[in-house]
């Protein structure tokens, strides 16, 4: 161990990480069912979750500690532009709010627990429910990689180094979602929304006083940037479409993931999710305020080596050790919650949609529950180790492809539920389509998120995600009004 | 159901859109309010104002059954 180890820090953190393991294991009795052997219970927690733990789940799911670190580390890189996460988180929830009730409906009409079930329901296509299956796994896989990461910042600030941290914590969160499912990060969410809002609130209450005030942190960010000769506190010209169309598109795709559906689906009505489309904006004031830590990190006059370090550094500098231990608690906390919902998420796909479908279909439902059970064991280690053998640019690599490869799950996933004239393989088209040609523009952009079109002598530069979704629509009107045209529709449209 | 989906007052979810995905109206420093420059409160003003929007139109659609 090192010298710059903090023990009032360390000790807070080791406590609140007890205390949310404790809760972890004992979640498997809370709001206890008659059995946890079936999927509904371990994947959905009963289909139940009212307004507050739907609210506390997915604002501790969507708002996941990997943003408290890595949003105000893009402000405090590139300024104005890091800030299009505001936008996004607001516009996503007219979005929820008008389409996930239906969504909701429709899956506990029919018992639908995933994405995929929603899809085979409405098509009876078994490949097009195997595609947005796949899809949502390997999307969310480096997104729980990604919490590692914010994960190991926290542990890392605190002066413990080394791995053994990392997968002692690990280990623990596989072990007790393993055993209590969904009701572990509902209940573990409580704990970890309310440290997140009293770290934020008191940094963005005390830090500008320390540092002259909000002007003064304004006007050190524009000088920081003027001497660096890149970013900005406003948007340069150049930058205006792509920070819309990533708002929008991120925004399109956001509940589309694995985690943030099953928050959907484990919600107990449609007015559940309508209050909570009033109610989780108030996750995005939380988050917008915790951008300008990355200004603040100019004003506090920083020199990191990584910009993941702005947000603990400005803790260490400014605050108290145990301030400081109680923040990292925080952002530990914050990555087991988003880490274990994805877990879940990703494992009811492959419990439902690919080992049901393909490997037993007779299995029962508490079989059911329990190869979802192995599986998000199984997902979770293999983030672990990808990312302590892996670079880390892979995984973020990987995450950015993975928001470009579930948009294209969008029109499977939604368009059925207002209109019934397109068919399966229409919708795998556009989705075959989006997902490779998607994949090939961003990687030939070098893993960029960003496409430049030029028309003539106008450039337009826009997020890669919502060009392929542009395309995946485009070729699933086309393909679907030859089919129709042709008079050669499949013999699908089961239960429509 | 059908007719609650379809109430006129739906529209209204369109707002927050227009109101943030036309960036050229808002990214400029004028008027500055507590230090923060109009792009930065311009933004984070439409996180209540869009709470408020979908609890008039929730009003509206809400199906208590």
């Amino acid at each position: 161990m090192t010298a710059d180890l903090d023990i009032p820090a360390l000790s807070v953190f080791v406590f609140f990480f007890l205390l949310v393991t404790v809760m972890g294991f004992v979640a498997a009795r809370w709001r206890r069912p008659e059995t946890l052997a079936h999927l509904d219970e371990w994947g959905l927690g009963g289909r139940k979750f009212g307004t507050w733990i739907t609210w506390f789940l997915i604002g501790g799911d969507f708002y996941t500690a990997y943003t408290v670190i890595a949003v105000p580390a893009l402000v405090y890189a590139v300024g104005a532009y890091g800030f299009f996460a505001l936008p996004y988180t607001i516009i996503v929830y007219p979005f929820v709010f008008a389409v996930m009730p239906v969504l909701w409906q429709a899956a506990k009409d029919k018992g639908y627990v995933t994405a995929g079930d929603v899809v085979y329901g409405t098509y009876g296509s078994r490949t097009l429910e195997l595609a947005v299956a796949v899809t949502g796994v390997i999307a969310t896989m480096p997104y729980i990689a990604l919490q590692l990461i914010g994960m190991e910042v926290a542990i890392k600030a605190l002066g413990l180094h080394g791995e053994l941290p990392l997968i002692v914590a690990f280990l623990v969160l596989a072990f007790y979602t393993y055993s209590s499912g969904l009701r572990a990060p509902a209940l573990i969410a409580f704990v970890k929304d309310i440290m997140i809002y009293i770290v934020v609130l008191v940094a963005v209450a005390i830090v500008p006083s320390k540092l002259g005030g909000y002007g003064a942190v304004f006007d050190a960010a524009d000088a920081a940037f003027k001497a660096k000769g890149s970013g900005g506190t406003l948007l340069s010209p150049a930058q205006i479409l792509p920070y819309a169309s990533l708002a929008l598109g991120s925004a399109l795709a956001a509940f589309m993931y694995p985690h943030t559906l099953t928050g959907i689906f484990a919600s107990s009505g449609g007015n559940t999710i309508r209050k909570n489309a009033v109610l989780l904006p108030a996750y995005t004031l939380l988050l917008g305020l915790l951008a300008m830590l990355g200004y603040m990190g100019h004003a506090a006059g920083l020199k990191v080596t990584s910009n993941n370090d702005v947000v603990p550094a400005l803790f260490k500098t400014l605050f108290p050790g145990w301030f400081a231990g109680f923040a990292f608690a925080a952002i530990a906390i914050g990555a087991l919650v988003p880490a274990a919902v994805m877990s879940i998420g990703a494992a009811n796909l492959f419990s439902r949609n690919v080992w049901k479908a393909y490997v037993n279909p007779n299995v029962t439902p508490s079989g059911e529950a329990q190869v979802a059970k192995i599986t998000s064991m199984l997902v979770k280690i293999g983030a672990l180790v990808a990312i302590l053998v892996l670079p880390t640019q892979f995984a973020l690599d990987l995450q950015l492809l993975g928001g470009l490869w579930i948009l294209q799950t969008l029109p499977a996933l939604v368009f059925g539920l207002y209109v019934s004239w397109f068919r399966a393989p229409a919708l795998l088209a556009g989705w075959a389509v989006g997902f490779v040609a998607g994949s090939v523009i961003a990687w030939s952009d070098g893993l960029k998120p960003l496409h430049s079109l030029t028309f003539g002598d106008t450039k337009l530069t826009l997020y890669t995600g919502l060009l392929a979704l542009a395309v995946n629509i485009v070729v699933a009107v086309v393909v679907n009004a030859a089919l129709t045209l042709g008079g050669r529709n499949p013999a699908v449209a089961a239960g429509r | 159901m059908e007719s609650r989906r379809r109430s006129p007052l739906m529209w209204l979810l369109l707002l927050p859109f227009l109101g943030l995905l036309w960036v050229p109206f808002y990214n400029q420093r004028d008027p500055v309010l507590f230090g923060f420059p109009f792009f930065y409160w311009y933004q984070l003003a439409w996180v209540p104002l869009t709470s408020l929007i979908l609890y008039v139109v929730y009003r509206a659609v809400r199906d208590d059954r």
